[in-house]
């Protein structure tokens, strides 16, 4: 029976490291789910005179997606936003971090198109600070009431966004949803 | 001879090394208050890139961004639990080095201390244990004879 304990403790050991392994030490819960979106207003990157802000989309859900022309992995999550965009099942907002708007523009040309329906350029990065944005791409889900139900960090699949991101904002306005 | 190149060589890699912890910029301050609140601040935040360094040692873009954030509160008079509060609303717990002890943390404060206790309790309890009924395995029959003949020389040695 005593050569249990070592097991049990090797075992115990075990667990934890492999916890620990399956952790991505990137991923930082954001103190921000279940609080209201920070408020911004920006220019767009379409029409500089033309301001953009959580506020224009009030009463409808959102996916904020922070992304930049420096940015590598935006690269690998482009097609999967293109492909959402032409789905039209959510409203796609785009808050480009610390770029210059000629850059993005020709970014967006050169991959594939401009799947946003408004892109808000936060050219010094503060609305990213005031968000949380810590690597860029992240992507924020906002409900129709203005706060934010999930963060991912890091580019977009489609896992993700079968798996997590479409739920959620489908959820509010599934009429079955309702009927116990 | 020896040593001047020893000491040069010494001065050398200190003097590089300081330069290359310095990654910092160079602040104005109206004050030394306020001075010493900026620079104890920026090494108890930790850069979220680069997450085994500080604010004030990450060359990392958004470190740089954080710390005038952190220059421009401190300058206009914020407390450093006021600038704290504005980094964890955004960024939680994870950019202070020692996060505040609450449910979630609780096992993180208390484990070393648990272990700690946990492995002493085992320690005494098997050092008794050991005490009180030494588990030494019994003598073989060659032993005993052995015993018995000693016994009997220090019996006769006394009666003599």
């Amino acid at each position: 029976m005593r050569f249990l304990i070592p097991l049990g403790v090797f075992l115990v050991m075990v667990i934890f490291l492999g916890v620990g392994l399956s952790l991505d030490p990137r991923e930082i819960p954001s103190p921000l789910i279940g609080k209201p979106a920070p408020a911004f207003d920006l220019p767009t990157l379409e029409a500089p005179d033309r301001r953009f802000g959580p506020h224009t989309l009030k009463g409808r859900p959102y996916l904020l997606n922070v992304w930049a022309s420096w940015c590598e992995a935006c690269r690998a999550e482009h097609p999967v936003l293109i492909d959402l965009a032409r789905r039209g099942e959510v409203n796609l907002i785009g808050l480009n971090y610390k770029d210059t708007p000629e850059k993005a523009r020709a970014w967006l040309e050169a991959h594939g198109g401009n799947p946003y329906q408004a892109v808000a350029v936060d050219a010094n990065g503060k609305v990213g600070i005031d968000w949380g944005v810590y690597g860029v791409p992240e992507t924020f889900v906002v409900d129709a009431n203005g706060i934010i139900l999930y963060k991912h960090t890091g580019p977009l699949n489609r896992k993700v966004l079968t798996e997590k991101i479409l739920p959620l904002l489908r959820t509010p306005q599934d009429p079955r949803a309702k009927t116990p | 001879m020896k040593t001047l190149r020893h000491l040069i060589a010494i001065g050398l890699l200190t003097g590089l090394s300081i330069s290359l912890g310095n990654a910092v910029e160079i602040r104005n301050f109206a004050n030394p208050e306020q001075q010493a609140r900026y620079e104890t601040l920026i090494q108890k935040l930790r850069c979220l890139v680069c997450q085994n360094q500080s604010l004030g040692d990450s060359d990392a873009d958004l470190a740089r961004d954080l710390r005038n954030e952190v220059y421009g509160r401190i300058q206009s008079g914020e407390s450093e639990e006021e600038t704290i509060q504005f980094l964890t609303d955004r960024y939680g717990d994870f950019v202070l080095y020692d996060p505040p002890v609450k449910g979630i943390t609780l096992f993180l404060w208390t484990g070393p201390l648990l272990l700690f206790l946990s492995g002493g309790f085992l320690a005494i309890r098997h050092l008794r244990s050991h005490r009180l009924n030494p588990s030494r395995p019994p003598l073989d029959p060659e032993e005993k004879n052995r015993l018995e003949t000693l016994r009997n020389q220090l019996r006769q040695g006394k009666s003599d």
